[in-house]
């Protein structure tokens, strides 16, 4: 836990963002999505945060918008602002290793392309993911979509486990 | 028309589509064909939703009048509005709901890739969003078209009936007003003839893929980036519009 008697920094605002998590995703933190982009404190008093929304209508935004500002009240920030950055967009090229490995162990399958070569129109309907409880690839897609945004459906002909797949963005 | 006023139409006409046809998908909510249908319909509509949002709320920040993106979504007439009349047609069946996400998902897709070069900068980030929602959105439809393209006689009767019935609405997305010139002349936006012919090889090749006839055009009509629409949409936004008119100013 982040001591509170001393006074915010910097540093130790983004170790207390990082304990948020998504909603989604309970063991990857916003921090670890790349949903937070930049903190700063113009005086002492006041933190403005400044974030950017994963995917277009993603209701998870709404309550990491609520979980930032109440955190850090908590923790002694006497105002929040939080500010919304479109560009660039967020893509899940961001994650890193250590993240990815997170979803796996909790069971979703992390994206396996770069953005810029994903959803080409017919492209990728023949591609396997690694299924993340077993480790082989004799996968299908279910469905494009599934329970939330970020994630789609597939089923894993080897241990025979449905399982999600954190799409490429 | 100064740059300005050009901009806030350009930005109602890309979020009145989203969200027109926004709510038609989810129409579907709890009626899909099958479980991961219906998912993946309310999924597309939320991120049209979505984008809807992020754009009502830019067309809001550059007008000093009060007005909200709520305010925009559910206090305009149809009249007011200015998405383009393919997506208010009704969902018909799933052949007819797929191919008019497919003749929209396309346009949108070539829209927005041009708007991520735009001299605006928000413009330009909410298209890169944008378009990587879109482009899964162009996928899932075309992947269907394809398969009931090449599925049993009904399943091709169907589709090849849909995109005969909704070709006459696809001009309409391509019509340009002073809107159009004033922000191609600030290089904000672009000229929708060039997104045209993109438009048309795309689909050109999922309706090959699909062995369909792309009809001759008949009975075109066009007006909705004037406010000019079919019958439909005035019902649809009785129904989406319903709880804000009824109790002014709701929240919850
Ligand atoms: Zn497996």
């Amino acid at each position: 836990m982040v001591n509170l008697d001393s006074p915010l920094t910097n540093e130790k605002v983004w170790k207390i963002l990082n304990q948020i998590p998504d909603p989604d995703i309970p063991v990857v933190s916003i921090v670890e999505l790349g949903i937070v982009r930049n903190v700063e404190n113009n005086d002492a008093e006041k933190w403005i945060v400044t974030i950017t929304p994963s995917y277009s209508g993603c209701p998870a935004m709404a309550v990491f918008r609520e979980d930032i500002k109440t955190v850090l009240l908590e923790s002694g920030a006497k105002e929040v602002e939080l500010k919304i950055s479109y560009s660039p967009a967020w893509t899940t090229d961001w994650l890193s290793e250590t993240t990815r490995e997170k979803m796996r162990k909790h069971g979703i399958a992390p994206p396996e392309t770069n953005s810029s070569q994903s959803v080409e129109l017919f492209a990728d309907s023949k591609r396997k993911i690694t299924c993340p409880h077993c480790g082989k690839n004799e996968t299908h897609r279910t469905s494009q979509f599934g329970s939330t945004p970020c994630k789609a459906l597939w089923y894993c002909d080897s241990c025979h486990q449905p399982f999600e797949y954190f799409k490429c963005y | 028309m100064n740059t300005k006023e050009a901009l806030y139409n350009f930005c109602l006409r890309l979020a009145d589509n989203n969200i027109v046809l926004g709510q038609r998908l989810a129409e579907w909510c709890s009626r899909g064909p099958i479980l991961e249908e219906d998912l993946a319909m309310t999924n597309i509509s939320l991120d049209l939703f979505g984008e809807a949002e992020s754009l009502y709320e830019y067309a809001v920040s550059l007008m000093d009048n009060n007005s909200t993106a709520d305010h925009l979504a559910f206090l305009r007439s149809e009249r007011e509005y200015f998405n383009n009349l393919l997506v208010e047609q009704p969902n018909g069946d799933f052949a007819q709901t797929m191919m008019k996400q497919v003749l929209f998902s396309a346009f949108a897709k070539h829209l927005y890739e041009a708007l991520c070069n735009s001299h605006d900068e928000t413009l330009k980030g909410l298209s890169a969003k944008a378009l990587k929602e879109t482009k899964y959105h162009l996928r899932h439809s075309s992947e269907w078209i394809i398969r009931f393209g090449n599925g049993t006689e009904e399943s091709i009767r169907r589709t090849q009936f849909a995109l005969n019935k909704l070709w006459r609405f696809t001009d309409d997305m391509f019509v340009m007003n002073d809107v159009d010139e004033e922000l191609i002349s600030m290089g904000i936006s672009f000229n929708l003839d060039d997104i045209h012919a993109k438009w048309k090889f795309t689909i050109s090749e999922i309706f090959a893929e699909a062995n369909l006839q792309i009809p001759d055009a008949n009975n075109v009509i066009t007006g909705g980036s004037k406010g000019f629409h079919t019958e439909h949409l005035g019902h649809l936004l009785c129904e989406m519009q319903y709880l804000q008119r009824v109790h002014p100013g709701a929240t919850w």
